[in-house]
């Protein structure tokens, strides 16, 4: 018990002091999930538009298949990327492993179901009026996609926010394919906040882990509160 | 302007349309009344190209405008529209005024001069800057009529555009439909389940019923000559009598259950007919007074029920067949009317409305 508040008390000042490595690991998180989210939006957005106004045979199965992949278990996603990468896959000779783009890939690849699947969600939800006044307003195809985009831009950007939420906080995939490398330069490194409270707590550095959690949860809570400040105004 | 030729429309195995024809000529204000799910808001969708008829042709100014894909934006340009279910873009009230204008490419500048008097003319001057989506009811479907006239549309469609909306956005979205008509010279089709906002703002109604105007005529045709049965009942007349003609000659006699009424029109013996007689055309006096005048049809009851309703009583008569009529409180005490009291319902044969009762087709009419 007392090592729990010590850890605590630790974590605290690891944070305040602004710790050079606790603020390189977060920083390092932010900037690889960040990256991820907005490649996982620049294909879920157009992707999931596609789908919602298209209209082709098995749009329903695929809408069902997205949103099965909601719930696609982190690991299998890193191992799927693993084995693309690693030394004997197709892509073993770009040498992504254990770096951090392979881990914006891993990441990517993880939120692109969630994102889509809720990009698809914003967009059927614009009431069908809008749609017509759209139409008979004499919006081209290409305006009126964007002014659907733009009456649906909350319900995208909490995608977008759950998008990221998921990325920065998935241990499986990171740990996979970045292997939670500290090398001497920050862009090489591959530590992130989930995989290094993954290592430090197995070896018994408490307050480092609670530091490093706490931060993770301090992040979590910006994202949100960034969204519903901008859902508001 | 708008031709309708036998247009038909199917969603799934529900037919909506049955085979709608008609005109409506360039500057007209047009109403489409009916029933709900008469198929009016179908009808309009139609024309504003936001679906297609399953048979027949839509022509405005002689293009088959369901024909021509290419053509269709910029004949969907030539329209504006406001839909029955107020719907504002989550942006403020200017922006959304002008989208019609952005999507045509228009400055700024003038977009903004043009909104600016679009908003004033519904009376919100005031809320160009305002969220839309804070706005009541009646105010959004006054942003979307500024929305859709400041793009000054050839034709103006609009979907109900009153229903369920307070009496202020009301009255001003039916003074409005009649300025622009006025002054721009624009064509108006609107829908309405409101016979009587079809009555104050439309030069011609057609009434739709069953997916096929069952009449097209100005409101003084359809109010006092409906065409059926189904029409008289809709726009509000309230004495439908049943009967067979018995006599042609001079006139038409029916027999309704064993009553004789006289109509001023000429019909064949035999023919079943519906009589339409409207309340306010009908006399009630008691039993003793001083008889009607020769000619008009004098018919001795009882009176089954007198209701209030607002400053009048509505008093029904049972004289083989039920009759109503609306009186003010003073005339139903002066005449001593209460249930159960003996009286003469008379009327002209020239009030009576003869329908045959079979099909639409007007037999004849008497304009009193």
């Amino acid at each position: 018990m007392y090592e729990i508040i010590e850890g605590f008390l630790e974590a605290f000042r690891l944070i305040i002091t602004f710790d050079p490595d606790v603020i390189a690991i977060a920083a390092r998180s932010i900037v690889i999930s960040l990256t991820a989210t907005i490649f996982a939006t620049l294909i879920a957005v157009p992707l999931g538009a596609a789908i919602n106004f298209g209209t082709f045979p098995g749009k329903k199965n695929l809408v069902n298949l997205i949103q099965t992949l909601y719930s696609l278990p982190t690991v299998i996603v890193g191992l799927l990327i693993f084995l693309l990468i690693s030394r004997v896959g197709p892509f073993g000779f770009l040498r992504l492993l254990f770096t951090p783009t392979a881990m914006v890939i891993a990441q990517t690849v993880l939120i692109l179901p969630i994102m889509t699947g809720l990009t698809i969600s914003a967009l059927s939800g614009v009431d069908p009026v809008i749609r017509d006044t759209l139409r008979s307003l004499g919006a081209t195809r290409l305006q009126f996609l964007v002014n659907i985009l733009k009456e649906a831009r909350f319900a995208i950007l909490a995608a977008v926010a759950v998008g990221f939420g998921r990325a920065i906080s998935e241990v499986g995939a990171a740990i996979l394919v970045g292997g939670n490398i500290a090398a001497s330069s920050f862009a090489s490194s591959t530590r992130v906040l989930t995989t290094a409270i993954s290592l430090e707590t197995s070896m018994g550095n408490i307050s480092q882990s609670i530091a490093l959690g706490i931060v993770l949860l301090i992040i979590a809570l910006g994202v949100n509160l960034a969204i519903t400040t901008v859902q508001h105004r | 302007m708008i031709e309708l030729d036998n247009v038909s429309k199917n969603f799934g195995n529900a037919r909506v349309l049955v085979g709608v024809t008609g005109r409506v000529e360039r500057g007209e204000i047009f109403a489409v009344i009916g029933p709900s799910g008469a198929g009016k808001s179908t009808l309009l969708r139609l024309i504003d190209l936001l679906d297609s008829p399953t048979g027949g042709t839509i022509r405005i100014g002689g293009v088959d405008i369901h024909a021509e894909r290419e053509k269709s934006l910029s004949i969907r340009r030539m329209m504006g529209m406001v839909f029955q279910k107020p719907a504002v873009f989550n942006t403020t009230v200017t922006e959304n005024v002008a989208v019609g204008l952005r999507f045509r490419g228009v400055s700024k500048s003038k977009a903004h001069r043009l909104t600016e008097d679009a908003l004033a003319m519904v009376g919100l001057a005031d809320y160009g800057d305002r969220k839309a989506r804070t706005l009541s009811g009646g105010e959004m479907q006054r942003v979307a009529l500024a929305r859709a006239m400041v793009i000054e549309p050839e034709i103006l469609l609009m979907d109900e555009p009153t229903a369920n909306l307070d009496p202020v956005s009301v009255e001003k979205i039916e003074e409005m439909a009649l300025r622009i008509n006025r002054d721009l010279g624009t064509t108006i089709l609107f829908s309405t389940h409101d016979m009587y906002q079809g009555q104050r703002l439309a030069h011609r109604i057609g009434v739709l019923m069953k997916g096929a105007f069952a009449q097209v005529g100005t409101p003084r045709e359809v109010f006092t000559l409906p065409a059926s049965r189904e029409v008289a009942r809709f726009v509000g007349i309230e004495n439908i009598v049943e009967g067979v003609v018995i006599e042609g000659s001079n006139g038409t006699t029916v027999d309704a259950g064993g009553v004789r009424v006289r109509a001023a029109t000429l019909n064949g013996p035999g023919e079943r007919v519906s009589l339409c007689i409207r309340s306010e055309d009908l006399r009630i006096a008691p039993a003793d007074a001083a008889k009607p005048p020769a000619g008009r049809n004098a018919l001795p009851g009882i009176v089954t029920a007198v209701v209030p309703r607002g400053p009048f009583s509505r008093v029904t008569v049972d004289c083989g067949f039920p009759l109503s009529s609306v009186l003010t409180w003073k005339r139903v005490d002066a005449l001593d009317i209460r249930e159960g009291s003996r009286v003469v319902v008379s009327f002209a044969p020239e009030s009576v409305h003869v329908v045959r009762a079979d099909n639409y087709t007007v037999l004849a009419s008497q304009d009193d």
